[in-house]
């Protein structure tokens, strides 16, 4: 099993490698001169020399990636082309707050996109099976703006004014969030958001679980287990769950990369500062050291996810570990 | 008198019945099941009984579709979503769970009645510790505490003759070998002391060698826990070994019901005649007889005819037969046979002719010029190192499936090749065929050397060199009718024109007993047996001089099996074509065989005549898979010789002899550190062993082994 998690990592670590040089080499053969583009439109061509050199430009490319990967690991993410900023500090803080909304986000579609295909599928073909498909199919169809601004009309102006219960930070949707609130503080500004990003997850999730407890339920183990006598639950969490879910935990490892950087309608929306909208604003701008920096944090997060997917992989899976 | 008496009577009366030697654990009366198909019921058991007592082992034999697996399905309450029971009562110690509601039947299940599966490796849930799946079953039978459960479930590993069990039960099922994972499977059976027991063909899978000792320890598990036990299964052999009476059944039927000594001394159904003829016994060989078969085919369930059920394939039915359907009728004895005609079988009054063709003509010269020849044959697979063994610079380990391997095959004659599954017998047939390209040796055909792969060689060595696959279903292209797939050899490799090959199409259908009307039909249409007949017919297509048939037999029924086999020996003998036959069967090798070849882990320990299957000295290896083998006849009782352990994996090769580390003959250090020399008996026999051959013969023929070597 060690040996299994160093191989993987060691995988983990050269895709890490790789895509790095793509990020870099992509950054450089984009047309427009970077030094350029900093020292202004009508600078002298002094300036702009003077401003290759202190970027580093003249230097040959492998020195230039060396120093760009050397002040990444360092926290050292050069400024931003539009505020002039250290651009480290934002995008972090910006990380922090999508990675926030995502764990909300997976921590309420898991265990209900797996309870419904659990469901499905221990009613394969009849009708419960067929509401869940519609609905959750339903709900996927519809594109977040459309829930968002829903769930902004229902719950935050109708509901919450009506009762007194709910909280009251839900009322103002997320723009009442502060970076500084603990996770829990943070809870009710965060729930919508994640509710409209669990809705574009869940038809995925729920599909893929149904279909691997359906195919796991057809196998002769699961006659073995029930003829020990086990009680129908046991037989299904303990022995079909473990052998079903494999699939699951890959398309859960690769919504998270999507979760962290890609969820700008529901930001926008909800009006919410994360990764997504700050790459929305860079791009509008041509800001290339934040966009660089985004896809080289979600590109890590990614690998990262399926990194740890590969290790639960294993803990489901004890063929895997053999590593084939 | 108060109430507490007279239940406290109750209950001794009560369990003085059940302790009562002769109650039978399980009994079935009139039992009718239906099961749903193609938008239509329809009934794959009719009219079924059965009665089993404590550790008695009943067999149900019968061949595939005759009912026997949904039977012991439907008594266990276990038969899925598609069948239901009709009729009938199922009476567990005397209570009827025929109708109990599948909550009850959970109960049952974990404590009184289980099902041992026919394969193992997906009857285990392969993400589980094999000790926690194994102390599961404890834990919900006796409510023990989890250390509890686990040290009783060791404790079962080791009944069950495991050796290591601490060890094993850490395993995954994955991390064990077939003949493991079937005593896991048992020991998971018998941790909860059922009374009753159903096995369904729980050693099909498995090697002679491994059977031999998982059937040891199912007898031996019977006789001490007094279970009774159901046995399904198709072969004849194995019945004969381990069960006390037998149901032989037929198309949804039980056609005769009788102690198995009774059964096979004096078979009384036409049908039970037919099917115990078939059976090749070790000893019989194609020139003595043709091998006797049953013709047609069962009928189908959808639409069973108003008589009796064997009718259309009765030697001996008459017009009543068609008409009246037969009762299970009693005899004196205690026999059960489901025809109307037994008491003129049973009373001599009539015999049961079967189809009779005598054996074939033997040459006067057994010796003929030689065909193939292989020499020194190799493969060696590299297997990828792993990330970590490539930095501790360790090279690349080897798996010998093939190491050096001499052969021949003589014109018009077959050469048998024996062996357990991972001794190399398929690598090196694929080999010979080119579908494996070789590492070393050369092949020659007639003097002139072939080439490795099928894509190197000429057409005319493709021509030359034809195989027969165990699967037929998997061997034919199910979008190709029959006619084209004959045809397509004919034109490619025996250049006929179109119109010629229309006209071979049809001979080699009628060589092979099909007639025309097959040309254009899908192969998904056929039985097995008339897969394997078409997947001859066009091996033979482009007139090979070899044919090599990997197992062609083993995934047909017995009467099938038989007819196929005569086919064989007849088309070879009509051809004068060569055969390399490959089989697990050595009854059947030592049919068709005329000569011998024993592999063991990549090498050849034994070559002779196929005859020497029969009698002494054998390579010891050879000596213990001939008495592994289950005889078909309940008087028989083999030689008890078990091999130890699993075959050895090829990448870790013994040293000396490479069979030393199983052999129950060895005879000390010289059979771990020499490689054991080529022995000869001067007439065409070699032995590889250290032990001289009379020394062998006579080991063999006066000191049988002491039986169950594994205790030790």
């Amino acid at each position: 099993m060690l040996i299994f998690v160093l191989r993987r990592f060691f995988f983990f670590l050269i895709t890490l490698a790789f895509t790095s040089v793509l990020i870099f080499l992509l950054t450089r053969v984009l047309p427009g001169d970077v030094a350029r583009i900093k020292a202004g439109r009508d600078a002298p061509q002094e300036a702009v020399e003077q401003v290759r050199q202190d970027l580093g430009l003249d230097q040959p490319l492998p020195v230039q990636y060396f120093n760009w990967v050397t002040n990444l690991v360092q926290g050292d993410w050069g400024d931003s082309f539009t505020t002039n900023t250290p651009i480290y500090p934002d995008v972090r803080q910006r990380l922090e707050n999508s990675g926030r909304l995502a764990f909300l986000t997976l921590l309420i579609a898991i265990p209900i996109s797996l309870l419904l295909g659990i469901i499905a599928a221990l009613n394969e073909g009849n009708l419960v099976d067929g509401l869940i498909s519609i609905l959750t199919l339903g709900v996927v169809s519809l594109p977040e703006f459309v829930t968002g601004i829903f769930l902004i009309n229902t719950v935050a102006f109708k509901w919450a004014k009506k009762w007194d219960w709910l909280p009251y930070e839900l009322r103002g949707s997320a723009s009442g969030f502060k970076p500084e609130m603990s996770f829990t503080e943070s809870l009710p500004y965060l729930t919508l958001p994640a509710i409209a990003a669990t809705f574009v997850l869940l038809a995925y999730v729920t599909r893929l679980t149904r279909a691997g407890v359906i195919e796991e339920l057809k196998r002769d183990y699961v006659r073995t287990a029930e003829l020990k006598g086990l009680p129908y639950p046991i037989v299904i969490v303990r022995h079909v769950l473990r052998n079903a879910l494999s699939p699951t935990v890959t398309v859960i490892a690769i919504s998270l990369g999507w979760l962290i950087s890609g969820l700008v309608v529901v930001e926008a929306v909800f009006n919410y500062k994360g990764l997504g909208s700050l790459l929305i604003f860079a791009v509008e701008n041509r800001d290339l050291p934040i966009i660089q920096s985004i896809v080289m944090v979600t590109v890590s997060v990614i690998l990262l996810a399926n990194f740890l997917a590969d290790l639960m992989y294993a803990v489901l899976n004890p063929r895997v570990r053999l590593g084939k | 008198m108060s109430i507490l008496a007279l239940i406290h009577l109750c209950s001794e009366w009560n369990s003085c019945l059940n302790n009562k030697p002769n109650t039978p654990v399980l009994e079935v009366q009139n039992l009718y099941v239906s099961y749903h198909a193609n938008r239509q019921w329809y009934e794959a058991i009719r009219d079924f009984e059965i009665t089993v007592h404590p550790g008695q082992i009943y067999g149900v034999v019968g061949e595939s579709g005759s009912g026997k697996s949904t039977a012991i399905k439907a008594i266990i309450r276990y038969l899925g979503k598609n069948g239901k029971i009709n009729d009938g009562r199922i009476l567990l110690q005397g209570e009827d769970i025929a109708r109990k509601p599948r909550r009850y039947m959970k109960t049952l299940w974990a404590t009184r009645m289980h099902m041992l599966p026919q394969n193992p490796f997906v009857a285990l849930n392969p993400a589980i510790r094999i000790g926690e799946q194994v102390a599961e079953t404890i834990r919900v039978r006796d409510g023990l505490s989890r250390s509890q459960a686990r040290s009783k479930a060791i404790s079962m590993l080791e009944r069950v003759r495991l050796a290591d069990a601490k060890e094993i039960s850490h395993r995954y099922p994955h991390e064990l070998s077939g003949g493991m994972q079937q005593r896991i499977v048992l020991a998971m059976a018998f941790s909860a002391s059922p009374q009753i027991l159903m096995l369904d063909e729980p050693t099909t899978s498995l090697d002679v060698t491994t059977e031999a000792t998982i059937l040891d320890i199912i007898r031996d598990l019977v006789q001490t826990s007094q279970a009774g036990a159901i046995y399904v299964t198709h072969d004849l052999g194995v019945v004969a070994q381990l069960c006390e009476r037998v149901a032989v059944m037929y198309a949804g039927e039980i056609v005769e019901d009788a102690p198995v000594h009774d059964l096979y001394a004096r078979p009384l159904h036409p049908y039970t005649i037919g099917l115990i003829a078939c059976v090749p016994r070790l000893g019989q060989t194609k020139q003595q007889a043709a091998l006797r078969t049953i013709p047609g085919r069962p009928p189908s369930l959808q639409n069973r005819g108003e008589g009796c059920i064997f009718a259309p394939r009765c030697p001996v039915a008459l017009e009543k037969c068609f008409v009246k359907h037969p009762p299970l009728e009693q005899a004196d004895d205690g026999r059960k046979i489901r025809c109307h005609r037994w008491q003129e079988i049973a009373d001599g009054a009539l015999v049961v002719e079967q189809t009779f063709q005598s054996g074939l003509e033997i040459s006067e010269h057994l010796e003929r010029e030689q065909l193939l020849d292989v020499e020194d044959l190799t493969k060696h697979y590299d297997v990828p190192r792993g990330l970590l063994d490539f930095l501790q610079g360790k090279p690349a380990a080897t798996v010998k499936a093939v190491d050096g391997v001499n052969l021949g095959v003589q014109h018009g004659r077959t050469l048998g090749l024996v062996g357990e599954s991972g001794s190399g017998k398929t690598t090196l047939a694929r080999m010979i065929v080119g579908l494996i390209s070789r590492t070393g040796g050369t092949i020659e055909l007639k003097g002139q050397p072939i080439e490795s792969s099928v894509r190197q060689r000429s057409r005319d060595a493709l021509r030359q060199i034809q195989m027969v696959f165990q699967n037929p279903q998997d061997s034919l292209n199910p979008y190709l009718t029959i006619g084209q797939a004959i045809r397509r050899p004919l034109m490619k490799l025996a250049k006929h024109s179109r119109r010629e090959a229309e006209k071979e199409v049809h001979r080699l259908l009628t060589a092979v007993n099909l007639d025309d009307s097959y040309i254009n039909r899908f192969p998904a249409i056929l039985s097995g047996g008339e897969r394997q007949r078409v997947a001859i017919a066009r091996a033979f297509a482009s007139v090979p001089e070899l044919i090599v048939c990997d197992e062609p037999v083993s995934a047909l029924d017995v009467s099938v099996q038989a007819a196929v086999l005569n086919l064989l020996a007849r088309l070879q003998a009509e051809n004068d074509t060569s055969y390399l036959f490959i089989s697990h069967n050595l009854a059947v090798v030592g049919y068709l065989a005329d000569y011998l070849t024993v592999m063991y882990l990549g090498q050849i320990f034994e070559v002779g005549y196929g005859h020497d299957l029969f009698a002494p000295p054998y390579h010891p290896y050879t000596e213990a898979l001939v008495s592994a083998i289950p005889i078909p006849d309940p008087n028989y009782k083999t030689q008890h010789i078990r091999l130890n352990d699993d075959i050895p994996s090829p990448r870790n090769l013994p040293t000396g002899c490479r069979f030393h580390t199983r052999c129950p003959r060895k005879i000390g250090l010289i059979c771990e550190q020499e490689v054991p020399p080529w022995q000869d008996d001067g007439d065409g026999h070699f032995v590889r062993c250290h032990i001289p051959l009379a020394e062998l013969t006579a080991m063999q023929q006066t000191n049988p082994l002491p039986q169950n070597q594994e205790h030790a």
